[in-house]
Order: C-alpha cells, then sequence, then structure tokens
C-alpha cells in the first residue's frame, strides 16, 4: 500500500476496507431514511392532536360483529367488550377460517393431484380442468362469486334446504349446524383423547423396535385406531354419555317474524364464513394439487422398480418407499400453501367476515383511527404466523436431510 | 461360416401385422385411458375395486359435463345476444319477471356487457380520449412481442425502450401530461449534472489531483444521472394539449394492467438488488434485505394496501399528497420486490459455483461479474418463475377494489348498482365476462411460462 492515498480513498478502493465503508453508509442511510420517517409522522400525528399509546384497546367497542366462534369464545357484547377483545376476535375468525380451509384444500388437493396422474382419461381431464380454473382466477372473484352468486341464491330466511333432515339445513340466513353442548365431566373424555394419541405414539415407537429387533409385524394402524378410538369412548360411555346436541329448529308456523330458524338453537354458520371456507379451499386445492403431482412425478422410476426387484410387495412399496419421498419433495411448497391461504383469509375483508383485517385494522380502526398501531399490531399476528411457520419449515428440512443421508 | 442350414431359417421378411385392437386406434386408446382401470376382475378386491372405478368415472364424466353444459348454456346458447333499440333491463327478463323470454330462462345477458364495456375497460376515463390508452396498450403490446418473438433483430433495444421510455410516455399519455414543474430547478439540475460531468472528464487527466483523477468515473456517473431527471422532469412539465385526466377516473381493464405493470417492471430492479444483497458477504446488507424481504411477504397484501393508504401519508412531509392510486401502486411495489427478489435468489443459488469462481479467476470486478456473467444467467433461468410471480401479481391487483380503487373487478361490482339493467342474470354475467378474462390473461402467462421452461430445460441440455 503506497502511503501518498489518501485515507479516503484506501476506504473505497481497498478490498479490505471497502466493504466496512459501504455498510456504514449503508446503515447510515437507513437510520436517516427512518428518523425523517419518524420525524414526519411525529409532526403529522401532533398537527392532528394524536398520540401514539395502547390505550385505546381497553375503551369498550362501539359496533356489532355477526355470530362466530370468536365472539362466542370471548362473549362479545357491543358497548361492554374491548377492542383488545376484538383484536382476539378477528385471530380466532382468522384462524378457525384458516383451520378449516387449510384441512379441506388438502383434501381436495391431494385427490386431484393424484386424480391428474390417473391412467383413466376421465379423471384426469377432470382434474386438469378444475386445476386450471382454480388457480387462474383471482381469489377475490372466486370469493365474490360463491357469496354473491352461489350463496345469494339460497332459499329465503322463511325457507330451507335440508341437507340432513332434521340436523343439518341451510338456507339464506347461513348454514344451522347441531350445538354440542358439554354438560359435567366432558372433560374426562378430552383428557382421555389425549392420553390415547400418548399411548399410541409409544406403542408405535415399541412395535417399530420389536419388528427391528425380531422382525415381527405388530398391527399398528388398527391397535392404534383402537386406542384413539376405543379409550376416549369407552371413558365417554362410563362417565355417563356427558354430551348432548341442539339441533336447530325450523319453524314453519306461528307469527311471520319467528317463522324460519330459531336464533337460539343450534349453531349457525354465517354465509360469509362458508364463502371465505370455499373460495380459499377450492382456490389452494388447485395450488397444493401442483404440488403433489410435481412431488409424485419426481420419484424417479427407479425408486418404484428397485422395491420390486426387492420383492417389496406393491402397497409396502408405496407407503415405504414412494410416498416418504415423494412427501420430502412436497411438504415444503405444501407449507407455504397454508401460510398463504391464512393470509389469503383476510381478503374475507371485501364480505365482510369478522376475521382480523376486517374487524380490528377496517371496522375498529375507522372508529378509533389509530392507523399505525393497528396495522402493526395486525401485520404482527400474520408475520409471527409465518415466522413459527418458517422456524417449522427449518426444522423440518434440517430432519429429512438427516434421513436422507 | 457354411452355406448348410439347420432347421428352419425365414428367408423372406414377416409380412407386417396391424396392431392388436387393444394397442392401436380408438380402441386401443379407450383401453388405455379408460377401461384400463376398471377391467380387472381376477379377486373379489379387484372387482369391487373395478366397479367403484367405473361408477365413479361416470359420476364424473356426468358431473364434468353437466356443469361443462350449463356454463355453455349460460353463456352461448340461451343467452340474450342483442337487445332492441333502447331496451335495457326489459330484453333480459322473463314473462314472470316483466320481460319476453319463456319463464325459467336462465342465461347470460351480454347487452349488459356492451353498455358496460367501456366502464369495463377504461372506469370513468374520457370517452372522447380512448384513444390514448388504446395507443398505449398498442405500443406496449407491440414491443413485448417484438421482445419475445425469437428472430426479430434489436430486440435488445425494444426491450431498454419498454423499460425506460414507454413508461414516461404512457405515464404522459395516459394522465395527459403537462405536471407541475419548476423549470429554474430543472435548469438548476442541469447545470449541475453538466458541471459534474466536465469535471469528471477533466479529472481524468489528473489536473485535480490523484483524488480527483481516481473519482472521475463517479462524477460522471452522477452528472448523467442529474441529467436524466431533469430531462425527465422537463417532459412530464411539457403541455402536449392533451386534456388531463386525473387517475380517479380511471378504470377496468386499464387499472388492473397498470397496477400489473407497474408492480412488475419496479419490483424487478427492486428485487434483483434485494436478491443480490441477500446473498451478499456483507452482513449489515444481508441482514437488511432478509429482513426487508421476509417483512414484506409475512403480511397479506391487503394489509400493505391498507398501510398505504392509511399509514404513508402520516410517513411524508405534511403538504405532500399522493393520490389513492399512487399509494396503492407504491404498496403493489414492495410487495412484489420482495417476492420477485426471492425468485431472482433462487436463480443466483442455482448457479454453477465455477461461474462465480471463473469471473473472479478473470479479475472482474463485483459488479462486473454480476453484471456480464451472473445476472444474465440466472435471469434467463428464472424467466418462468417471473412469469408466475407477474400472474400472481396480475391476480392480486383484483385487491386494490378494496381500498376503493376501481380495477376491472371493482367496476364490474358497481355496474351491478345500475338498476337500469338490474336483472337476476345481472352479476352471474358480469361475473363470467371478467372470469373469462382473467382466465385469458393467467392461463396464457401460464402457457408462456411452461413454454419457457420447456425451451430452458432442453437448451440447457445440449
Amino acid at each position: 500500500m503506497t502511503s501518498n492515498k489518501s485515507i479516503l480513498l484506501t476506504l473505497i478502493y481497498d478490498a479490505r476496507y471497502r466493504s466496512i465503508t459501504f455498510q456504514v453508509l449503508l446503515l447510515l442511510g437507513i437510520v436517516l431514511g427512518f428518523w425523517w420517517v419518524f420525524d414526519n409522522t411525529v409532526t403529522n400525528l401532533a398537527a392532528q392532536d394524536k398520540g401514539v399509546g395502547f390505550s385505546f384497546l381497553s375503551q369498550t367497542s362501539g359496533f356489532q360483529i355477526g355470530q362466530t366462534l370468536g365472539t362466542w369464545m370471548f362473549d362479545y357484547e357491543v358497548g361492554k367488550s374491548s377492542y383488545l377483545d376484538v383484536y382476539y376476535i378477528g385471530i380466532v375468525n382468522t384462524f378457525v377460517v384458516a383451520f378449516f380451509g387449510v384441512f379441506a384444500a388438502t383434501v381436495l388437493g391431494f385427490t386431484l393431484g393424484i386424480m391428474r396422474l390417473s391412467q383413466n382419461f376421465v379423471f384426469r381431464a377432470f382434474s386438469t380442468v378444475y386445476i386450471e380454473i382454480g388457480r387462474n382466477i383471482p381469489l377475490l372473484v372466486q370469493l365474490f362469486f360463491w357469496y354473491f352468486a352461489v350463496l345469494r341464491s339460497l332459499p329465503s330466511r322463511r325457507e330451507k334446504v335440508e341437507l340432513i333432515p332434521d340436523v343439518m339445513g341451510v338456507n339464506i340466513t347461513g348454514l344451522y349446524v347441531p350445538r354440542a353442548m358439554p354438560e359435567d365431566g366432558f372433560a374426562l373424555t378430552l383428557y382421555a383423547v389425549i392420553i390415547a394419541f400418548i399411548i399410541t405414539y409409544f406403542t408405535s415407537r415399541w412395535a417399530k423396535k420389536r419388528q427391528q429387533d425380531t422382525g415381527k409385524i405388530f398391527p399398528m394402524f388398527w391397535a392404534g385406531l383402537g386406542i384413539i378410538i376405543g379409550l376416549p369412548l369407552l371413558v365417554f360411555l362410563a362417565t355417563g354419555s356427558p354430551l348432548t346436541w341442539d339441533y336447530p329448529v325450523f319453524k314453519e308456523t306461528g307469527p311471520l317474524l319467528k317463522r324460519g330458524y330459531q336464533a337460539e338453537n343450534g349453531m349457525l354458520v354465517i354465509p360469509e364464513m362458508l364463502a371465505v371456507w370455499f373460495a380459499l379451499s377450492v382456490y389452494t386445492a388447485a395450488f397444493i394439487a401442483e404440488i403433489v403431482r410435481a412431488g409424485i412425478v419426481a420419484v424417479p422410476k427407479g425408486q418404484t422398480e428397485a422395491s420390486s426387484a426387492l420383492g417389496i410387495k406393491k402397497n409396502h412399496a408405496l407407503r415405504l418407499v414412494i410416498i416418504p419421498q415423494a412427501m420430502r419433495i412436497i411438504i415444503p411448497p405444501l407449507t407455504s400453501q397454508y401460510l398463504n391461504l391464512t393470509k389469503n383469509s383476510s381478503l374475507a375483508v371485501a364480505i365482510a367476515y369478522p376475521e382480523l383485517v376486517s374487524v380490528f385494522a377496517g371496522t375498529a380502526l375507522n372508529q378509533v383511527g389509530r392507523e399505525i398501531e393497528m396495522i402493526f399490531m395486525t401485520m404482527a399476528v400474520y408475520l409471527t404466523f409465518s415466522i413459527v411457520t418458517a422456524i417449522f419449515m427449518n426444522w423440518f428440512n434440517a430432519r429429512v436431510k438427516l434421513v436422507e443421508r | 461360416m457354411s452355406d448348410k442350414q439347420n432347421g428352419f431359417v425365414r428367408t423372406e421378411i414377416a409380412p407386417v401385422l396391424p396392431p392388436p385392437p387393444s394397442e392401436a386406434g380408438v380402441t386401443g386408446w379407450l383401453y388405455h385411458n379408460i377401461f384400463n382401470s376398471m377391467s380387472d376382475f381376477s379377486s373379489p378386491m379387484a372387482a369391487v375395486k373395478s366397479i367403484l372405478m367405473a361408477l365413479l368415472t361416470l359420476f364424473l364424466l356426468y358431473t364434468g359435463l353437466g356443469q361443462l353444459w350449463a356454463l355453455l348454456d349460460f353463456g352461448l346458447f340461451s343467452a340474450v345476444w342483442s337487445a332492441p333499440e333502447g331496451a335495457k333491463r326489459e330484453a333480459c327478463l322473463t314473462i314472470e319477471q316483466g320481460g319476453d323470454l319463456p319463464n325459467g330462462w336462465h342465461g347470460a345477458c351480454w347487452p349488459f356487457i356492451y353498455a358496460k364495456f367501456k366502464f369495463l375497460m377504461y372506469g370513468a376515463y374520457d370517452a372522447d380520449q380512448l384513444w390514448r390508452p388504446n395507443l398505449t396498450g398498442l405500443i406496449g403490446l407491440v414491443g413485448l412481442a417484438w421482445v419475445l418473438i425469437e428472430p426479430l433483430p434489436y430486440r435488445r433495444y425494444v426491450g431498454a425502450f419498454l423499460l425506460t421510455i414507454y413508461p414516461l410516455i404512457a405515464l404522459i399519455l395516459l394522465t395527459g401530461g403537462h405536471f407541475e414543474t419548476n423549470y429554474n430547478n430543472v435548469g438548476l439540475i442541469t447545470i449541475m449534472g453538466l458541471a459534474l460531468i466536465t469535471i469528471g472528464r477533466l479529472s481524468t487527466t489528473g489536473r485535480f489531483g490523484r483524488t480527483a483523477a481516481e473519482f472521475s468515473s463517479f462524477f460522471g456517473v452522477f452528472g448523467w444521472l442529474f441529467i436524466a431527471f431533469a430531462a425527465i422532469e422537463a417532459i412530464l412539465g411539457v403541455d402536449f394539449n392533451l386534456r388531463q385526466i386525473g387517475t380517479n377516473d380511471w378504470g377496468g381493464l386499464l387499472i388492473t394492467l397498470v397496477v400489473a405493470v407497474t408492480g412488475i417492471v419496479a419490483s424487478l430492479p427492486l428485487g434483483i438488488i434485494l436478491a443480490l444483497g441477500r446473498r451478499s458477504e456483507m452482513p449489515v446488507a444481508r441482514i437488511l434485505s432478509t429482513v426487508f424481504i421476509e417483512f414484506w411477504r409475512g403480511v397479506p397484501l391487503i394489509t400493505v394496501l391498507f398501510m398505504a393508504s392509511v399509514m404513508l401519508p402520516l410517513f411524508l412531509p405534511e403538504g405532500v399528497n399522493f393520490d389513492n392510486l399512487l399509494r396503492a401502486l407504491i404498496g403493489v411495489m414492495l410487495f412484489s420486490a420482495a417476492y420477485m427478489a426471492e425468485v431472482i435468489r433462487g436463480g443466483l443459488q442455482a448457479m454453477d459455483k465455477g461461474q462465480f469462481e471463473g469471473a473472479d479467476a478473470l479479475g472482474l470486478s463485483y459488479w462486473q461479474k454480476m453484471r456480464f456473467i451472473i445476472l444474465p444467467q440466472a435471469l434467463t433461468h428464472v424467466i418462468p418463475g417471473i412469469v408466475n410471480t407477474f400472474i400472481g401479481l396480475f391476480k392480486d391487483t383484483t385487491l386494490v377494489s378494496i381500498v376503493s380503487i376501481f380495477d376491472m373487478l371493482g367496476a364490474a361490482q358497481s355496474t351491478y348498482a345500475d338498476a337500469a339493467w338490474g336483472t337476476p342474470v345481472q352479476d352471474e354475467t358480469g361475473y363470467l365476462f371478467i372470469v373469462i378474462i382473467y382466465f385469458v390473461f393467467c392461463f396464457g402467462m401460464s402457457r408462456y411460462s411452461m413454454f419457457m421452461e420447456y425451451k430452458l430445460s432442453t437448451s440447457r441440455k445440449n
């Protein structure tokens, strides 16, 4: 290094310092940018005579929320519940629809994905058409289609379409299903379910170890099924069946305004939830189907041939050789589809299903007017969920790698 | 070898037999594609399975064809195609509802779409100025086609034109130009730019000392940036004698395309920078890029749009006020840049390590290495991914209708409020129309991406 170069040039042209110089400048720029935004925000908030803080969360809310699991869990009441309750209700409702959506999309997606690889032309064509339609039409359009075109054409509130006579029915006000009414002692059955799962886990470990040691096969599937269904059932019956069902009641006579399904009987699934659920499942299922198909295709044919050469039975080969390898390819994109589904549930704001964005970043925000706090609180929920999923994915990838080598 | 032959040896070629009927022709196709899965009766289990498959096939055939028929019947055969002069909703009503069509009729009401066509395409854009969006679209389309069709010459220049000058033309054509411009500032910036270039030129000779000589290229680059900035500002200020049309009047497919194209064009350079940042060896750049990418990817687009529409005004100094569309565009750009960055990162990761090492061995600098060796290959490999991101973005543009911007979906929703066309089939017809448009765009692009994937995979095999 010649000494007559200035210090400035050394900082820029010397490979040892250049990256440090650049990073310091970058950091400085970012900090300045944030400071500028922060300063503007403070000025603007002062001009609007607004502060920053979370005290609004304890204020009571002044708007009605449609009957959903969230409002039921938090006993929502206008003028009594706080905005924090509204936040929780939003989160619960988001995850309710995401949970059911993930379930339906997985079932539908795997079915369609496998169908697309079928030798049967009808199966293949059906699933191809379904997948192409499902994923090439925007989710919001599908949502509007289900909500405005399909569910709005259901019979009016004084009529019904019975899906299961006297048990389940639907009209324009929503889907009516029986409500489970747990009595004292039902908790024991729930504990039994948990205990059954734990027992099954240890039994399967023992069965695997025994098979590896002695070669004897234990019918784990049937045993597990027996434990998981049998134990809770036994406890349930022993405690005297502490669960009754409250069936929806439909009145065809009486005062005109009281006809139709009765609000106090059964459980109502609001049409908004049905529309969001259908749209999310159908849309995501199309993507999952493609992931499943790609995963199965990606397992080389040699794997099937090799397992049959080793004398492994066909269904064993599928279960022990093909599916584990396909799943390793399927699960990472599948998880990101689940994440997408959860994020996409926020579109429900368009039809006012009371999930997080609609109820907290929408209605509550309009009433309280705390943009910064409320938008960030909303984003925080989704971000937390994404990060948890990412951590799971890293764990999964690491585990799968370990199995591979 | 002896001529003597033992036993029978054919002397003439065996006649070519026709393939067995189960292998060729219609029957062969039917056997392999339909009946193969349902013709195993070797064991009771297999028989049950075969019968179930047969029943399921029939069921799917019935449902699928039924749905298809219902759709065709609604959209084509039963549809009302033309309305008498001046007739509106009456053209699509049954006798029961007060019209002329037979009771129980259920079909699309296309005259409704003819009447609303302009609104679905352009929103409330001035009707006598429609040549402007049309011309913008035409230039874009021709340019895009030019870039995509292989044998045409100068594709690189056309691409550069699309990415640099075309947005400016589109902006002026669509809004009408004539923005408020302070020409004193333009002059000042031009002079500063010229001065910087001059200093840069002069200092290469070492006239201002060694330090300045080393910095000469910086001076030049900044000088040209200043001049380009001044030129853009000057052009935007010119009065082209076009009527000014605010973005509040835009709508329909126009908004959909503007949002999607702006999102993708802006997200490419941003995504490249973010992807390089995330793969960088500098911890600060890497962490910042990662946090940025993961933040935007972790939140739903609708919260981003809410944030852009309610929080952006708070973040900016008083007096700076963006219109609704620009706010949404900023949100969409940041959002899609994060997704684009991940796609490009995939391309960078898939690159052979030897390419990096080769470039290093040739003594190329970081930017030379990226510019000439890495990025051209990495970007080509991820063209399918970029197209898929674009499809996603195109579909996501529907979300702007939630923040009260009338894209095609929003425009369609608002036409349903028109009581003059109020019929039971009004919204079904509207949805069918926009669904067809969305489907054609998305399906077309996905086919293109598959074609590219195929082409790239074959070219890589060579």
